[in-house]
């Protein structure tokens, strides 16, 4: 008996303090870029470009580059995936169809970013002729933005109890109108939450964007959706590894790297807070 | 009309409504529901037209799927199309030479003088003089070849006839005319053989670039099993913890920092670990350099955690209640029930977290790049540089020529990588099914 | 009036309704009591076409309202399910206030009319016994109201609609025994407006609240008849002995 006991112990000491550990690498990495970047962010920093060979100056163009990428790739993400979650939870029923469709989704999800950086410089940069510019980076964000999209929105939609689907059906609602004016509704703050995930997801890619629109320095500010941008995770990855004077670079680095992880941080405290709120607004 | 009126009121009112509603009954008629009205007919088709917009997006995933599969196969496909010698250029060697035919890798010893003998690469016992266009000054002066090299296709054919075992990398437009005493060997296309069994990758080598898939397949297996085998026992030890012993409180802890550890970009995992984990190896290990195979495994490794933690947690959480006070009931105490009755019964997922861990781990570009050292030559031990599939899409497809073999190599690359992938997902898929029948 | 004819239904190969023909009158109670399976509910759910939701079913035979056969091809379902308004087993009312629950039905036929949307909430609130309790809350979530009243409030909405006929599958049996008193009430009081088919498992609540009562068993309508008849002394030996309890 003793001895299972202590089998016991051991057991859930060493899952405590792997459950430490993990906790405590997120905290080394979080503390680490913080300690590291503090003392470089600064309004200048972020308000100006990049000069003297990325050795000192700011990161602006590749905080709006980054902002641009977020916006053009939600406004092709967002629509399409979540007409298609409706479409796939709502209507296609059990089916081959909804199988199929299952099935599709998950492969895209799990397709690497870098096959996305491919396809898209293959599709949209030179065989629809964009060039490397926003909108085939957009693009191509936005299609590896879509399963994150359809799947959340999917399990929003899910979520919703089919009684007050059957609730509204036999009040002589028809499917839209129990669509747009319950399911909707009721679904609307974990969709909403998956949508910003998704953002942050989109604003920490570089792989895709390597070639299709990422500019490794360019000072002045897009004036179209075809022109290149810099944007900050490959900003971060070009002056961490390529620069010319390293040394001089880091700090430039650890600000960069700061304000992504800044990033993230918002967009994951934000959504979950949202969620929190929009959930006691409609419970 | 008011809304609120006094108890009294009440009971005529409702008499009231009640004969008015009677009335309403009988001029709606009854059979209002056969649809009498033109503007419902309207209504019917605007929901048919929002409805046949749902069915199309729902194909979205498809398409695009279908689009990524076309336009990666069709420029990997013209990888194939290409010679084995470098664009614009052909090898001869002298007209008695049995040999018709070198693999890459082949010319590629000769040039760098690896094989010196011709009964190395299958034919006569003879030396072999690699001749490159450069060369030719020790044969000949400029004049003798002609203000604008008129008569170098002559002169090679001179040389090359005049030694056995010599072998010319010329360009085409000076090629000589074939003849008794100079053979053009037959630059073949580059087939699927070499490339899946070439053991070097070196794209930009003269006169053969090099496309051996082996060393960047290697890297890619050795780096994403190596993290799995690193995040497996970590990931599952969490799981378990979050799914059966952690309280409320820690979970609400834990789980946010599992969804930020998910969420932080790979370049900025790349960069932690360029400049921690890096240093950190190279002095440990006492390693001329620290950028290894380990570096990269240990940064994929806890990118991979939360994808493992995740799936396996909800496994974990998914066994029934009642497995578990059964288990309980029969005074198995809390461990024994976890590793006897949870463990097993959640293990589909569990194999499942694995398998879209080692995707993810597989996948993973901008963080390997970074911290790999980017050799690519065959590992053979863990603290080596190696190079990873993806990351040498990364680090090449800008300085591949748009159409040339390498930009097709790259693509071909890109090819097996979705490949693995889906294989990868279609097992996830089938392993996860299974619990549901078990 | 309700009527049915040679009424067959399957899921899938399943061969749920058997032949079934019987007649409801206006302005009457009827109940339909079974052990659990026996298509009672099926039955009950072939009036609004709810059962058009489930795939891969199919019905044979005829389903009439008032001499109009509702599964003809130019019925629209929805119009129909506002002449047929439903009451679930469970409370489900919808993340709304208590009015927009009520007007929901009205909202979603196109009307638009604020006072009338008011009076017609107001009506169906007063109707299904609630007003009193909710009239100082009307803009409060439906979710803090009791099971009971959540169930009436369910009513309230079906009648908001002015259906002719209501349908309710076992509409007590998630309510505690003096919410389920107040809803068997409610069914005599709306009984003078309103056609009433109640699906129950309970055989008191059957005879209480009753004017006919059909009795099911394996997908076939064993008996149909009074009330009093049917609890008193009925016909087949099956309803004998589910009553007393045999079986079921």
């Amino acid at each position: 008996m003793n001895s299972n006991l202590l089998k016991q112990n051991i057991a859930f000491g060493i899952f405590r303090a792997l459950s430490l550990m993990v906790a405590g690498v997120l905290l080394w990495i979080l503390g680490f870029i913080i300690y590291q970047g503090i003392g470089v962010i600064s309004w200048e920093f972020l308000t100006t470009a990049p000069s003297g060979g990325m050795t000192s100056g700011g990161i602006l163009p590749a905080i709006v580059g980054t902002l641009y990428l977020i916006a053009g790739s939600s406004i092709v993400a967002f629509p399409l995936g979540i007409l298609s979650a409706i479409y796939t939870s709502e209507y296609a029923g059990n089916g081959h169809i909804v199988k199929f469709i299952r099935i599709m989704t998950n492969n895209l999800a799990g397709i690497p970013s870098i096959v996305f950086g491919l396809f898209g410089m293959s599709l949209f940069v030179n065989t629809l002729g964009f060039g490397d510019s926003i909108l085939a980076g957009s693009l191509t964000l936005g299609m590896l933005a879509l399963p994150l999209v359809i799947r959340t929105t999917e399990e929003a939609l899910k979520a919703i109890p089919d009684t007050f689907r059957t609730g509204s059906l036999a009040l002589g609602a028809s499917k839209l109108q129990t669509i747009h004016r319950i399911i909707l509704p009721m679904a609307f703050p974990n969709i909403i939450t998956g949508l910003i995930l998704s953002i942050g997801r989109i604003s920490g890619e570089t792989a895709p964007i390597l070639f299709t629109v990422a500019a490794y320095f360019l000072p002045q500010l897009p004036h179209s959706i075809y022109d290149q941008v810099m944007a900050l995770p490959y900003h971060l990855y070009v002056i961490a590894v390529s620069g010319t004077d390293l040394e001089a670079t880091r700090p430039m680095a650890y600000g960069t790297a700061l304000v992504l992880i800044v990033i993230v941080l918002v967009i994951n405290v934000s959504a979950s807070a949202l969620r929190k709120k929009l959930q006691k607004y409609h419970a | 009309m008011k809304i609120h009126r006094g108890a009294p009121m009440y009971a005529r009112r409702m008499k009231i409504r009640r004969e008015k509603n009677r009335r309403e009954k009988k001029l709606q008629g009854a059979h209002t529901w056969v649809r009498p009205y033109r503007k419902k007919n309207m209504k019917r088709i605007l929901e048919k037209i929002v409805e046949s917009v749902l069915t199309v997006s729902g194909a979205t995933t498809g398409i695009v799927i279908l689009l990524i599969v076309v336009f990666l196969f069709r420029e990997g496909a013209g990888f194939f199309r290409h010679s084995e010698i470098e664009t614009g250029y052909a090898l001869c060697v002298n007209g008695g030479n049995p040999i018709n035919r070198l693999t890459p890798e082949q010319i590629k010893a000769i040039f760098d003088y690896e094989i010196d003998n011709w009964s190395l690469a299958g034919g006569n016992d003879e030396e072999i003089t690699p001749f490159r266009m450069n060369d030719i000054s020790n044969y000949y002066t400029d004049e003798e070849l002609g203000e604008n090299y008129e008569f170098l296709p002559e002169k090679l054919s001179e040389i090359i006839s005049k030694t056995p075992g010599l072998i010319a990398f010329v360009p085409e437009q000076y090629l000589p005319d074939e003849s008794a005493d100079v053979k053009v060997l037959a630059g073949g296309k580059l087939n699927p053989a070499d490339f899946f069994g070439g053991e070097i990758w070196m794209p930009t080598a003269t006169p053969a670039p090099q496309f051996g898939l082996l060393p960047l397949l290697l890297g890619t297996l050795w780096v994403g099993l190596c993290a799995i085998l690193i995040a497996l026992p970590l990931g599952l030890g969490v799981a378990i913890y979050l799914g059966e012993l952690a309280g409320e409180r820690v979970r609400n802890l834990l789980k946010p920092a599992i969804e930020l550890l998910a969420g932080i970009p790979s370049v900025v995992y790349g960069f932690f670990g360029l400049v921690v984990l890096v240093p950190f190896i190279q002095k440990t290990f006492d390693l001329p350099v620290g950028e290894t195979a380990f570096a990269g495994s240990l940064i994929l490794a806890v990118m991979a955690l939360p994808t493992i933690i995740t799936v396996a947690e909800d496994a974990i959480r998914n066994t029934p209640q009642a497995m578990r006070e059964a288990s309980l009931g029969l005074g198995a105490n809390h461990w024994q029930t976890i590793y006897r009755v949870v463990v097993p019964y959640s293990m589909s997922g569990i194999s499942a977290a694995v398998v879209l861990g080692i995707g993810r781990a597989i996948g993973e570009t901008m963080a390997v790049l970074m911290v790999t050292g980017n050799a690519a030559v065959i590992p053979h031990s863990l603290f080596e540089p190696v190079r990873t599939i993806p990351a040498t899409i990364a680090a090449e497809l800008g300085e591949a020529p748009h159409g040339g073999a390498h930009y097709g190599a790259l693509f071909v690359l890109g090819c097996i990588l979705f490949l693995i992938t889906v294989v990868i997902s279609v097992m996830a898929e089938v392993i996860s099914k299974r619990q549901h029948h078990a | 009036m309700l009527e049915t004819r040679n009424i067959d239904f399957y899921y899938g190969s399943f061969h749920a309704l058997k032949n079934i023909a019987m007649e409801m009158e206006d302005h009457t109670v009827t109940a339909f009591i079974g052990p659990s399976g026996c298509g009672k509910s099926t039955f009950l759910r072939l009036f609004n076409r709810m059962n058009d939701l489930i795939p891969n079913t199919r019905l044979t035979g005829e389903c009439l309202i008032d001499g109009e056969d509702i599964y003809h091809k130019s019925v629209d379902v929805t119009n129909l399910r506002k002449r047929v308004g439903m009451v679930f087993q469970k409370p489900n009312p919808f993340p709304k206030s208590i009015f927009e629950n009520v007007a929901y039905g009205l909202r979603v036929a196109g009307i638009s009319d604020s006072r009338f949307v008011a009076a017609r909430v107001e009506e169906s609130l007063k109707g299904a016994a609630l007003w009193d309790e909710v009239k100082d809350k009307l803009k409060k979530s439906a979710f803090e109201l009791s099971g009971g009243q959540q169930q009436r409030l369910c009513i309230a909405r079906a009648l908001a609609i002015s259906p002719s006929v209501i349908l309710m599958d076992e509409p007590a049996s998630a309510l505690d025994p003096i919410s389920t008193s107040k809803i068997e009430d409610l069914i005599h009081i709306l009984k003078k407006d309103y056609t009433i088919v109640i699906v129950t498992h309970n055989m008191q609540q059957a005879a209480r609240v009753s004017d006919k009562t059909g009795f099911f068993m394996l997908g076939e309508l064993v008996e149909y008849n009074d009330t009093k008849k049917i609890f008193l002394s009925p016909e087949k030996e099956e309803t004998q002995n589910y009553i007393t309890g045999r079986f079921g």
